[in-house]
């Protein structure tokens, strides 16, 4: 008999680990990769190194005026620097609190560190009687958020009319307003449409079917030229306030689909047990099914946020400050004319930021929910 | 034994307490708010349009309108036409862009959501950079940033971006090559068609024959060489019956050949780009549903690697991909209203914007408006429900 012998452990070739291993098996594992791998390092070779050099390298980032970013030889020859963030910080302020004027911002920023400190509270994960903080959010602070921006005499702080309100503030008010209207009406829709009333249930489905089938923009232009002849004569509503009750019900029917999904998706059993311990309609709603159906909606909800967030550049068309409207105004001024590249990465960062951000949370959760799902 | 019979009535029931009669209370009460509250707009509306001299009616629909539209590749509309004929100039060229567009947005989308699978690391960074950078910013800003900022910088007609005289981008467009038919044409598509019905004929014929004895037909060749073949003999007989019209430079512009006007392309380009973004995670989703073992039972049974995504993959995945894809062509026929803000004489712009500036009769005009917008939501609705039940799982 042979003996047999254990053969000595040997290192696996060296073109299957490390790092070459991993460029031969995620960029060069067939010819057709070789190919688009080439030909995008080509593609990044080509447009990174101009970027760089334009936006941080060239940039000009201090200065008074346009002549640091722009300027002539004396042979009315134009020369240019790279990217002027100057122009930026120029008209931050205005990009930020639009005509707001400057003595009073302090009251903006006050509402937003308000808003700002009852999400953090939110989202600590220990802290007791969240619900307390959820009603102060949905009830309470609009009513504070009202009257510290529009501003009332016996409280001490001037009225502020709504056309100097604009840029970014703007934006983030119609966003918020929109969700925080937007979500109780697309709960009751979604309730109506799923309702055992035929009546009811036919004017839900065919409200929501008529805001969703229509683009926002005549949504707007509905607001802006009908809501004046609905009400009755001498009554002048504000124009930000039609905005604002169109983008809610716009936002609404969306919603309202977003909840309709998360209702079906209980199982029947959770609202029969409910009927079965003698809980009536409100109270099966209310305490077993929407705490349920909203939790497992809160991605669809984050989504529709961002969407309806993304939308509100649409008030722009019908001349509201918003933070598009703002970057754009700055740049019909003489003094600033020429630079829309600077003007639209600003904006573009500026939403980027805040709907990545909010899509990453809405995969968390739901990442999170599927866990919770499958235990 | 004595047995009680007499039997146990139910309690009379209290007529508010039952069901049926809530009911009915609820719903008389929701509907006469709701027909209050209408009516009380109406009222109101129509108290107002009288007071600021407001005409109703549909009557101005054929007086004429007082404004030139610059583009038109459908029906002219001059300040002597009609305010109808703006309206059907507007309806046209929504369509147009909402047709070009779904186009665009659906291959870009296929081609990025597949590119995101991707075993080619750099190919499916870049493709998940791409969605991840559109998706998130808004289209209106893209619109804008592809008109007033790209488009700007394009050069003037006389040295415009040519790739062989039959494609010309510069600052008044983008100038294709028309293609013109010239005598024998007709017989061209009498022979397509010919070449069609016969294809279809041999794709039934085969596919019955497979189910039957299992032989497989190679119908793609087939087909190819029925669609070629008269093609090539009637074109080397009629001297190849179509010619291309190539743009020409006259003055400062281009004539001749196909126009698409800055803003078109513009809103084109914003328009596809943005909604492929969403097509393609729509895509990849629907690819990483379908479970492993359905390509591993496949590859088993020894399909190639094509028929594993011709068979296996694409027919399921489809069905996961057609619902949030029809939601997607909506979303971009709704869009394409945006169109306004860069002045494409689309509906919004040309109907709900001149027009109602003009006549200033606004009930009209936005229920017009709006009713469009709701039939082609309904009529891309009907369509992509129709695929849908031709693509779905077909329970026996």
């Amino acid at each position: 008999m042979e003996k047999k012998q254990i053969i000595e452990k040997r290192k696996p070739p060296i073109a299957s680990i490390g790092t070459i291993g991993w460029i031969k098996g995620n960029l060069f594992s067939t010819w057709y990769n070789s190919l688009f791998t080439l030909l995008g390092i080509y593609i990044l070779y080509s447009i990174i190194p101009p970027i760089v050099q334009w936006g941080i390298i060239d940039a000009v980032w201090s200065g008074e005026d346009r002549t640091v970013c722009e300027w002539y030889d004396e042979n009315k020859v134009k020369y240019r620097a790279g990217a002027c963030w100057l122009y930026i910080k120029v008209w931050f302020n205005f990009f930020s609190y639009g005509f707001y004027p400057d003595a009073e911002q302090w009251r903006v920023n006050l509402t937003f560190i308000i808003l700002a400190i009852s999400i953090a509270l939110f989202f600590i994960p220990n802290f007791k009687k969240k619900h307390y903080i959820g009603i102060f959010l949905f009830v309470g602070y609009p009513i504070i958020a009202f009257f510290l921006l529009s501003g009332n005499e016996t409280l001490g702080l001037h009225h502020i009319p709504t056309h100097k309100w604009g840029g970014a503030f703007l934006t983030l008010l119609l966003g918020g307003i929109g969700i925080v209207f937007a979500l109780p009406l697309g709960i009751v829709l979604a309730l109506g449409r799923r309702s055992q009333l035929p009546v009811v249930r036919a004017l839900c489905i065919m409200f929501i079917e008529f805001w969703r089938g229509i683009p926002l923009i005549t949504v707007l232009f509905f607001a802006s030229v009908m809501f004046p002849l609905f009400v009755p004569q001498g009554v002048d509503i504000d124009t930000l306030l039609r905005c604002i009750v169109g983008l809610t019900i716009f936002g609404g029917a969306y919603m309202a689909e977003v909840v309709r999904g998360g209702l079906q998706a209980l199982p029947k059993g959770q609202y029969e047990a409910a009927q079965a311990v003698g809980l009536g309609y409100w109270r099966m709603m209310g305490l077993i099914i929407m705490p349920q159906a909203l939790r497992i909606v809160i991605p669809g909800i984050v989504n529709t946020f961002i969407g309806l967030f993304k939308d509100t550049t649409l008030v722009a068309i019908i001349s509201l400050m918003d933070l598009l409207l703002a970057v754009f105004t700055s740049q019909a001024n003489p003094d600033w004319m020429g630079f829309p590249f600077e003007g639209y990465i600003f904006i573009a960062m500026c939403y980027w930021i805040f709907c990545f951000s909010l899509s990453r949370y809405s995969l968390r959760v739901e990442n999170k929910l599927m866990v919770a799902h499958q235990r | 034994m004595n047995v009680r019979t007499d039997i146990i009535k139910p309690p009379k029931q209290d007529i508010f307490q039952s069901g049926k009669f809530r009911s009915i209370v609820v719903q008389s009460i929701v509907m006469f708010l709701v027909v209050a509250f209408l009516g009380w707009i109406v009222s109101n509306t129509a108290t107002n349009m009288k007071a600021n001299g407001i005409s109703h009616g549909f009557g101005f629909l054929s007086e004429t309108s007082m404004f030139d539209i610059g583009y038109l590749p459908f029906i002219d509309h001059t300040a002597a036409h009609t305010y109808i004929n703006a309206f059907f100039v507007g309806l046209l060229n929504t369509i147009l862009v909402a047709v070009l567009g779904i186009f665009l947005a659906t291959i870009i989308g296929f081609l990025v959501g597949v590119g995101r699978l991707s075993d080619n690391w750099l190919v499916s960074r870049f493709c998940g950079f791409y969605i991840e950078a559109l998706r998130n910013i808004p289209l209106l800003l893209q619109i804008f940033f592809w008109y007033h900022a790209v488009l700007r910088i394009l050069p003037r007609a006389k040295n415009s971006i040519n790739f062989n005289d039959h494609f010309l981008l510069n600052l008044k467009g983008l100038f294709l090559s028309r293609p013109v038919p010239e005598n024998g044409f007709n017989y061209l598509l009498l022979a397509g068609l010919f070449s069609i019905i016969v294809i279809i004929i041999i794709y039934l014929w085969s596919k019955k024959r497979q189910n039957l004895t299992g032989k497989q037909f190679p119908i793609l060749y087939f087909s190819l060489a029925i669609l070629i073949i008269p093609f090539v003999i009637i074109s080397f007989i009629y001297n190849f019956p179509i010619t291309l019209e190539q743009p020409v430079l006259k003055g400062f512009n281009f004539k001749g050949g196909i126009r698409l006007i800055p803003e078109l392309v513009a809103l084109l380009l914003a328009l596809s780009l943005y909604t492929a973004a969403f097509i393609a995670e729509n895509v990849r989703s629907g690819i990483l549903a379908i479970s492993k073992g359905q390509k591993e039972a496949a590859s088993a049974v020894g399909l190639t690697q094509g028929q594993i995504l011709r068979l296996i993959i694409i027919p399921q995945a489809m069905r996961v991909i057609i619902p949030p894809l029809t939601s997607q062509y909506l979303n971009l026929t709704k869009n394409s209203s945006l169109a306004v803000a860069i002045a494409y004489p689309d509906l919004v712009h040309v109907f709900a914007g001149t027009a109602l500036m003009q006549t200033g009769q606004a009930v009209e005009i936005l229920f017009m408006t709006m009713s469009v917008y709701l039939s082609l939501s309904l009529t891309i609705s009907l369509l992509m429900n129709w695929y849908n039940s031709v693509m779905a799982l077909k329970d026996r």
